[in-house]
């Protein structure tokens, strides 16, 4: 089985993308979709209504979105592996820009929305950084001037990125990403890595406590002065 | 062929496929520098999509089953990929610029991404040529979200000129931004660029070198003015110039009450 993680921030198209990756991929493969999102999402239950595929969600509630979908990424490939599928598709709920959800075995893609302004990449730190394939949307709304500048921001944070833009909702542009996802290899499960070192400190400010004040929590801590970072607790 | 090169000599549209599956009718539609072009038909005839054709460079990989080809050619990856090696500008009423930056800056920005020497300079020179196609002229200084819409796409359309140097600028009903549209196409031809005008406005359709005509998705014919419309085109280029007079005094709040004995000049 193959393994392509799709993060981005919100609105910036990711589901579209999936969309028309799903569209292709179903010509000749089958396909298992995975949605991870905070408090809602119903990519899930329209991409099963379109495709007829198996698609899964789950809400990360008061755990960073991202820390839940590197806990459930395990369980996750075997319940794809268990549908058959040659194919899953991972799509984060794209909000923490301090970590990124892509591993080693796998295809990471970032979705970024032309119209969300030509910093944004810099912005984003290993969200763009450590992804293969950086997928700009939106192109047809902005103009030559700043899609190009786009594309160089984009190129300053990884110079090898490979770019396609693509009007997701049309479908131009989507045979570039094909070609990517066509030479992929299949996943080892046990040697699958994350990329990048999450800092996701399972601290009490991650579960949900809301005290303020280092005093009144355990796991990483910080304190303003002197501010290295401190593990409390076992 | 080599991507850096950009010696466009023809632009060469090969047909597709009608919605009953029949071949479409025409041999090719060639597009040469220097040369206008307008694409007219009804809502829904399939105009949008042969713009993206040849902004895609169509190899029978759109709906359409078109292909366009450059100097007789498919043309490099990277003339379909990388913005800035795109031989196309494109221009069309969704198009914005977003960035919260003067002018001046918005402009540099570009230049800078390019790799162009004398940003200043390259500028000025844009904005000269903004100020060309619109009445109100744009300041370095003022603010890019702050321009009016044919301040815009007058803009746009200048970058596309100077700044990206692309040989062909495909412009998608941009006649209602108000510009004027026969100095962007003596433009153009003074500058060896090639437009393709996507167009409801029968002055600009006429005045084009080439008019291809869609119907039902498919190029229905291209029509290839013969001089026979000349006399025609006349009257309708002195009615225009006749209602620029009157748009003029309407927008600065004057009576068009003695416009008629203006009318004589606009001959």
């Amino acid at each position: 089985m193959k393994l392509l993680i799709i993060a981005g921030p919100p609105s910036a198209g990711k589901t579209t993308v999936a969309r028309q990756v799903i569209r292709h991929l179903l010509l000749k493969s089958k396909v298992s979709y995975f949605k991870i999102d905070v408090v809602r999402a119903f990519e899930d239950e329209e991409l099963k209504k379109e495709f007829g595929i198996p698609t899964r969600k789950v809400y990360s509630g008061d755990l960073c979105p991202d820390h839940t979908g590197i806990m459930v990424l395990g369980d996750a490939i075997d319940w794809a592996e268990k549908n058959g599928s040659d194919f899953l598709i991972m799509e984060s709920a794209g909000l923490c820009l301090r970590c990124s959800p892509y591993t080693t075995e796998g295809l990471g893609i970032v979705v970024l929305s032309a119209i969300s302004g030509t910093n944004t990449p810099l912005k984003m730190g290993p969200m763009v950084s450590l992804a293969d394939v950086a997928v700009v949307t939106k192109i047809d709304l902005i103009s030559q001037a700043e899609r190009e500048v786009f594309r160089e921001k984009i190129k300053e944070v990884s110079k090898s990125m490979d770019i396609v833009e693509m009007n997701a909702v049309q479908g131009t542009g989507v045979q570039y990403l094909m070609r990517t996802i066509d030479s992929l290899s299949d996943i080892d499960k046990d040697k699958i890595e994350l990329r990048g070192m999450a800092p996701l400190g399972v601290c009490t400010v991650c579960i949900g406590k809301k005290d303020i004040g280092w005093q009144n929590h355990f796991g990483v801590i910080r304190k303003l002065d002197g501010a290295d970072y401190l593990y409390r607790g076992d | 062929m080599d991507p850096e090169d950009i010696d466009i000599r023809e632009i060469r549209i090969l047909p597709g496929t009608k919605k009953n599956g029949e071949k479409e009718g025409y041999d090719n539609i060639v597009i040469v520098p220097g040369e206008t072009i307008s694409i007219v038909g009804p809502t829904g005839s399939g105009k949008s999509a042969l713009i993206n054709d040849i902004e895609m460079f169509a190899r029978k990989d759109t709906v359409t089953g078109r292909t366009v080809l450059v100097n007789g050619a498919h043309p490099p990856e990277e003339y379909v990929r990388d913005p800035s090696k795109k031989p196309i500008a494109s221009i069309t009423q969704n198009t914005k610029c977003l960035a919260d930056l003067p002018v001046s800056e918005f402009l540099e920005m570009h230049i800078k991404a390019r790799k162009m020497g004398d940003v200043e300079d390259v500028a000025l020179k844009t904005i000269e040529l903004a100020n060309e196609f619109v009445g109100e002229k744009i300041s370095g200084d003022v603010k890019i979200t702050g321009l009016s819409g044919g301040q815009t796409r007058a803009l746009m359309i200048a970058d596309a000129v100077v700044i990206s140097n692309s040989p062909i600028i495909l412009l998608d009903e941009v006649e209602n931004a108000g510009i004027y549209k026969d100095k962007v196409i003596e433009c153009v031809k003074r500058f060896r660029k090639a437009v393709v005008f996507v167009t409801h406005d029968p002055l600009i359709s006429l005045m084009c070198d080439k008019r291809v005509v869609m119907s039902n998705g498919a190029v229905e014919k291209v029509i290839k003015p013969n001089g026979e419309e000349k006399s025609t085109l006349k009257e309708i280029m002195q009615t225009d110039r006749r209602i620029d007079i009157v748009r003029e005094k309407i927008r600065s709040g004057e009576s068009i009450a003695d416009c008629w004995q203006l009318f004589g000049q606009a001959c």
